[in-house]
């Protein structure tokens, strides 16, 4: 197995009384693509910024690159591609202007930045754009343009903080295949997510955060066996109605699932339970087998669902 | 040796060498992307060196200076105010360019966040900014000279050095202002506040127009303190050869190089400690 090139033992950030991080352990290898999945306020993006070699951890062990962010962290960021959360951008600047000026804090000399630059923005199929204002991008052409800027040191690691959120479907779909073709090509993704579909889509490996902690860790596939069935039925009898519904469901699958609109039955052929649930005689408006996901996962392990 | 040790000894290496280069110029790095960004913005910074200048001289040369036949210090009054309008000017200008372009890359667009997350140091960010700003007052400084020079309101080829002492006061202006605007997480109107109740009673009472000393006591304090009295007082030394102790004029030099330094290490200090929480 390929050292690590990203360590993390015991990793924890606080900030005065709140701890926003707490004891994290995990490694990523190189070429591997690693999520960081968990609800908003899990501590991913102060995870992120202490990856970045940015924000200084309070306690633990870190090493990037095979190096400690605390004294070689002008190093580590060299060679590290950072897309945050929020674009930052440079709207004074035009499209290809905000690659080139960001090229340069790397000392990368101006004429291969100009070569990357181009190249960069045909990846990002923003080449038509070159002289736009940023302002009149929209919103997955200012993500393609931000991952585009973090490409141009050709970093060993590509830190993406909720690389979709805010997106369309289409324009999410297409940042996709953008990041798969990374992957691809050998590049080391780390990336958080709120979103099931993107952790399933982009992520070999991943780590369930909530409150600072670390749930479970393990693929897509193997946390979905481990945590949750291989189907799931989902019935729906009106709002104050579900509640009472799942007395007369008891017995039914392995597990069952009460949420505010809905009632999971987790098991492992969705079908025949649907069929028990019709042999009982009990009506639901909706119903519905589907596949096991990671956001079942999550409801089994916090008793919550991702994005609420 | 295993594949395995070289990949990381190799990634390591890399790093170590990426990283010295920035480590070593990343200021310099940094304040391409300001003087980029000024350049958005050139023909407006052109047009305000050449204009903030005539407009003071054609109203106070022609204007003022005609009602004030006696001299002042004995001086002519257009040799008088020149050291000081230009001291005002460097320091105007600085000030404007440490308040919204300051904020704007913290708050707006967050572009020192960006700077942050690549291998630049905050102090290195900060440091742009200081030699962006004064890629802006030097020039202006030296446009607004010529100005005077053509007005007939320096008497020798010595003022020239005024440039020198205008533009440290800018400099001082960017250092503290920068470093204010810095701990401004939340724009309630501090920017403009800086410019109207600092910055434009330090021109109005710093003997940028009369000497100090015909203020009453109770107000000549604003002066002492102010670093665009040192400034424009060092300029009248240096353009006329004004009378003062040696001290004093020592002193004026000591009081602009502890203030640059004082607001250039606190400023450099936020945007560490903002940069990295």
């Amino acid at each position: 197995m390929p050292a690590p090139v990203i360590s993390a033992r015991n990793l924890r950030k606080t900030y005065k009384e709140f701890v926003a991080v707490d004891e994290l352990s995990f490694e990523v290898t190189a070429g591997e693509s690693f999520g960081l999945l968990g609800p908003n306020g899990a501590g991913k993006s102060t995870t992120m910024r202490m990856l970045g070699a940015v924000s200084e951890r309070t306690s633990g062990d870190l090493q990037i690159l095979g190096l400690d962010p605390n004294d070689h962290g002008p190093e580590i960021r060299s060679r590290l591609g950072v897309v945050p959360q929020a674009d930052n951008l440079d709207s004074e600047l035009r499209v290809r202007e905000n690659l080139l000026v960001y090229g340069r804090y790397f000392g990368i000399p101006r004429a291969v930045v100009a070569r990357r630059a181009d190249e960069l923005l045909e990846f990002a199929q923003l080449a038509d754009r070159a002289k736009a204002r940023v302002d009149e991008l929209s919103g997955g052409m200012k993500r393609r343009l931000t991952i585009a800027r973090a490409l141009v040191n050709e970093p060993r690691i590509l830190l993406l903080d909720e690389p979709t959120t805010g997106l369309d479907p289409q324009a999410r779909h297409v940042l996709w295949d953008r990041l798969f073709r990374l992957k691809e090509q050998g590049t080391t993704l780390v990336l958080t997510t709120h979103y099931m579909d993107e952790a399933e889509q982009l992520c070999d490996r991943l780590v369930v955060v909530d409150k600072g902690v670390i749930l479970a860790e393990g693929s897509p596939a193997s946390l979905i066996r481990e945590y949750s069935s291989r189907e799931v039925l989902e019935l729906r009898f009106g709002s104050d109605r579900n509640a009472d519904a799942v007395t007369a469901l008891a017995g039914i699958g392995d597990r069952i699932e009460t949420l505010p609109d809905r009632v999971l039955i987790f098991a492992a052929d969705g079908e025949s339970a649907l069929e028990e649930v019709s042999r009982r005689g009990i009506e639901s408006i909706t119903s519905l087998v589907r596949r096991s996901s990671l956001e079942d996962v999550f409801l089994r392990l916090t008793g919550r669902t991702l994005v609420e | 040796m295993t594949v395995t040790g070289t990949s990381e000894v190799d990634y390591r290496a890399e790093a170590l060498e990426a990283g010295a280069r920035v480590r070593r110029f990343g200021s310099w790095y940094a304040a391409e992307h300001r003087l980029r960004s000024m350049r958005a913005f050139g023909l407006t910074l052109v047009l305000l060196a050449f204009a903030n200048p005539l407009l003071y001289l054609l109203s106070l040369g022609l204007g003022l200076a005609s009602l004030i036949s006696s001299d002042v210090n004995g001086v002519s009054y257009l040799t008088f105010v020149a050291p000081a309008l230009l001291a005002s000017a460097a320091l105007t200008g600085a000030a404007e360019e440490s308040t919204y372009p300051v904020l704007t890359g913290f708050k707006f667009n967050a572009v020192f966040f960006s700077m942050a997350a690549s291998p630049l140091a905050p102090k290195q960010i900060a440091n742009a900014v200081f030699v962006g700003t004064a890629a802006r007052v030097v020039p202006t400084v030296v446009v607004y000279y010529g100005i005077l020079v053509l007005f007939q309101a320096v008497p020798s080829p010595f003022s020239a050095l005024t440039i020198l002492s205008a533009s440290l006061v800018g400099m001082v202006a960017a250092a503290l202002v920068t470093w204010y605007t810095a701990t401004v997480t939340e724009d309630k109107g501090q920017m403009a506040v800086i410019m109207r109740f600092i910055i434009m009673p330090m021109f109005l009472f710093s003997g940028t127009f009369f000497p100090l000393a015909q203020l009453p006591l109770y107000l000549q304090w604003i002066g002492w303190i102010s670093p665009l009295w040192h400034a424009s007082e060092l300029g009248r030394v240096l353009s006329y050869g004004m009378a003062e102790p040696a001290w004093l004029t020592a002193t004026h030099v000591a009081v602009l190089v502890v203030l640059l330094v004082i607001g250039w290490v606190g400023a450099r200090r936020v945007f560490h400690r903002r940069l990295t929480a």
